[in-house]
């Protein structure tokens, strides 16, 4: 095992190295394209024994995933922002065809209006795909995650692909430290993808083929279901081995400080790390704060985080999204998983925050915890959406100076 | 055509079929006798990569006429699902995990929806990238599973359900039906021909010669659609025999970008009759007679021949 400085792209690139994926059809979008680059890189040079090919769109660079992964190839991939939403059509159907494939999502805030910096809104727009996904803090669990996601997407209980996702920007021009693992080890945990039923002039075999039952079509579907939360215990398994092996654990949640917390912030990706030095600062004061990170998006690990959660006093889940007209994604799918719990918190904030990457400050983060000690027992808390008195003045002067108003 | 073909008669046509009958098409489709003659040329080793169409409705889980490998992908990708398994034989045969004898030709099929319109861009990519797949387009000229809606090979003064034929849009569609072989051939494939199952020979020869060809091989099949040009299903063959002999389907190959028309009518029958065998052109001559649009669909099928006759120096006499 060597340490080395890289990229969050870079990490996800060591990934899929490791894995000894066979086949890299990509794409250039900003900020994923330094993942392509390096493999083109290591393709050219003789350090990875894969076949790279640049298609024309994502839609396309999807469809050649899922088919060469039918066809038998360890495949991955990676986009980004408006790249996955032009190939989102081919999500639903490389997980309907069953094809196992690692797909990295470099996190970038959805157009309009254009932007380049992070949010969730392109990851989340792929929750109901099908696809399993695992959303990353650190470049470290980048390229583990990306070996995880391949052992248990191949693992013949669940048979899906699987999205790890990387903050743009925030992580994955970030250089850390990164334990690279060996070789070997990697190949022990991860043996060559063995397909059950690729194309074949032996045994011909159909794929995709149209299903114009409902019934049949209902079966297929909680069939797909089920697979995916098979991947659960699967990824259990996997996370053990893993940890066995590298020496390094991963929940599908993570707790900080979280045993003897009463206020706890849920959230994901790189944005948890300030939201860990808020936690930190709050218990400097004696507030009892706390943070659940969600590792693991889809299959969506409702108990764990129900068990991780009772008994707390008040919650803010931090959406670093938004859903027009709802609000953020994550808030009911948290609630969801809270509402049959016996000691369920009082009162859950809904917190919109950091779209588009606006930098956020630990002040910021401490006023979630600040309205989270205000919130009464039994009201409607009200929602928060993050922005600075500076920032919005800053904002207003920009909106001034398009409409020639403040000149 | 190539000097040395197994195919001189119609009698050569292989005995081997890979599609049962039964299947769920419409009967007298030409598109599907397209299809069948195709893989008699390729034989059993295939991997179809289809696109959504009449076609896919052929493969209806848990049942399938086919005696060989299929996959549905999209309806604008289909070329890119057949650059995934390409890649993916390639690779895996250089590294020893699939046995040569495991190798699959590599065939799209759409109809001309896919090819002409939605897929445009993916098998531009394909070409672009010289990957090695047959394009079969059965070109109904419309599109035909979702009812009979225009596309961009809807020839001119053919009605559709959205160029419906009322008092304000008397002619039906009024755009001229885009030239896919020569968008094709301009990327420099080093293979592009059309197809008539009326011309049986002429079609399994180019099939044949596609075999003998490295990189996109590319066929625009006519493909006579019954419920949608409106007309009996046992005259499919008829129909199509016409509108080659009318000069409508030129019948033509290019090879690295050289074309050469492999079956050339000495004498082109008048399009009137050609046109008068349909219902999507029966308003050309009902009521009263759309003297213009006849004579425009004429004039252009006789610019079409004369161009091409000057160009290879073959004599033909316009109609």
């Amino acid at each position: 095992m060597t340490e080395q400085l890289m990229t969050g792209n870079v990490a996800a690139a060591t990934g899929a190295r490791l894995a000894r994926v066979d086949y890299v059809p990509a794409y250039p979008i900003t900020p994923q394209t330094e993942i392509i680059e390096t493999i083109a890189w290591w393709v050219a040079d003789g350090k990875m024994d894969t076949r790279f090919v640049q298609l024309e769109s994502e839609h396309s660079m999807l469809t050649a995933a899922g088919t060469a992964a039918l066809a038998g190839a360890r495949v991955f991939t990676a986009t980004s922002s408006q790249g996955l939403l032009y190939g989102m059509e081919m999500l639903y159907n490389i997980s309907g065809w069953r094809a196992p494939m690692v797909l990295v999502n470099v996190a970038r805030g959805v157009a309009a209006p254009i932007t380049l910096e992070p949010d969730h809104n392109d990851v989340l727009a792929a929750r109901d795909s099908g696809f399993m996904q695992f959303h990353a803090e650190t470049c470290q669990e980048v390229t583990d995650l990306v070996l995880l996601a391949y052992r248990v997407a191949e693992d013949r209980r669940v048979m899906l692909p699987a999205i790890v996702n990387l903050d743009g920007f925030y992580l994955s021009f970030t250089r850390e430290k990164v334990n690279v693992p060996e070789q070997s080890k990697v190949d022990a945990f991860l043996p060559g993808y063995v397909p059950p039923h690729p194309f074949s002039a032996t045994k011909p075999v159909a794929k995709g083929t149209s299903v114009m039952d409902g019934a049949l079509y209902s079966h297929i579907r909680y069939s797909t279901h089920a697979a995916s939360l098979k991947g659960k215990e699967v990824f259990a398994e996997a996370s053990r081995s893993y940890e066995e092996l590298f020496g390094r654990a991963y929940g599908p949640v993570e707790g900080y400080m979280l045993d003897d917390a009463e206020y706890v912030i849920v959230m994901s990706n790189s944005f948890t790390a300030l939201g860990r030095q808020a936690v930190k600062r709050m218990r400097q004061k004696g507030i009892p704060a706390g943070l659940l990170k969600l590792r693991m998006l889809r299959p969506f690990p409702a108990q764990e985080i129900a068990n991780s959660l009772k008994g707390k006093r008040v919650l803010a889940v931090f959406d670093q999204n938004l859903a027009p007209g709802l609000g953020g994604i994550l808030y009911p799918e948290i609630t969801s998983a809270l509402y049959h719990t016996k000691g369920r918190p009082e009162a859950v904030i809904p917190v919109v925050g950091a779209l588009g990457g606006k930098q956020t400050t630990s002040k910021e983060m401490e006023s979630i915890f600040e309205a989270m000690l205000k919130v009464g027992s039994g009201s409607s808390p009200e929602p928060i959406f993050l922005m600075r008195d500076t920032e919005l003045k800053r904002v207003h002067q920009l909106v001034a100076r398009a409409t020639k108003e403040g000149s | 055509m190539s000097a040395v073909t197994r195919y001189k008669t119609l009698k050569d046509l292989p005995r081997e079929d890979y599609l049962t009958p039964g299947g769920t098409l419409c009967a007298g489709c030409g598109g599907l006798l397209a299809i069948r003659l195709f893989h008699k040329v390729l034989g059993e080793n295939v991997v179809w990569i289809n696109a959504a169409g009449c076609v896919t409705i052929m493969m209806t889980y848990p049942l399938s006429p086919l005696k060989s490998n299929w996959m549905y992908t999209a309806f604008a990708s289909a070329p890119a699902g057949a650059q995934g398994v390409r890649d993916a034989l390639d690779v895996l045969m250089a590294k020893g995990k699939v046995p040569p004898t495991e190798d699959l030709k590599v065939v799209v099929v759409t109809g001309d929806g896919a090819a002409y319109d939605i897929g445009y861009q993916a098998t531009s990519g394909a070409i672009d990238r010289d990957l090695d797949f047959y394009y079969l387009c059965y070109d109904n000229e419309a599109y035909g599973n979702t009812g009979f809606q225009m596309s961009t090979s809807t020839p001119y003064g053919s009605a559709s359900k959205t160029t419906p034929v009322a008092n304000g849009n008397p002619l039906g569609n009024t755009r001229n039906k885009k030239d896919l072989f020569d968008a094709w051939r301009i990327q420099r494939a080093p293979y592009v021909a059309t197809l008539c199952t009326s011309h049986g020979v002429d079609f399994l020869r180019k099939v044949e010669k596609g075999t003998t060809i490295h990189g996109p091989k590319l066929y625009i099949a006519f493909a006579g659609c019954p419920t949608g040009w409106g007309f009996d299903p046992r005259e499919t063959i008829e129909i199509e025999k016409l509108a080659v002999q009318t000069g409508i389907w030129p019948l033509k190959e290019s090879v690295d970008g050289v074309v050469h028309h492999t079956t050339v009518p000495r004498t082109l029958k008048p399009v009137e009759e050609y046109l008068r065998t349909q219902e999507r052109f029966r308003h050309l001559f009902e009521p009263e007679v759309k003297t213009e649009a006849v004579k425009r669909i004429q004039a252009s099928v006789n610019a079409y021949w004369k161009e091409a006759s000057a160009a290879e120096g073959f004599e033909i006499k316009l109609a």
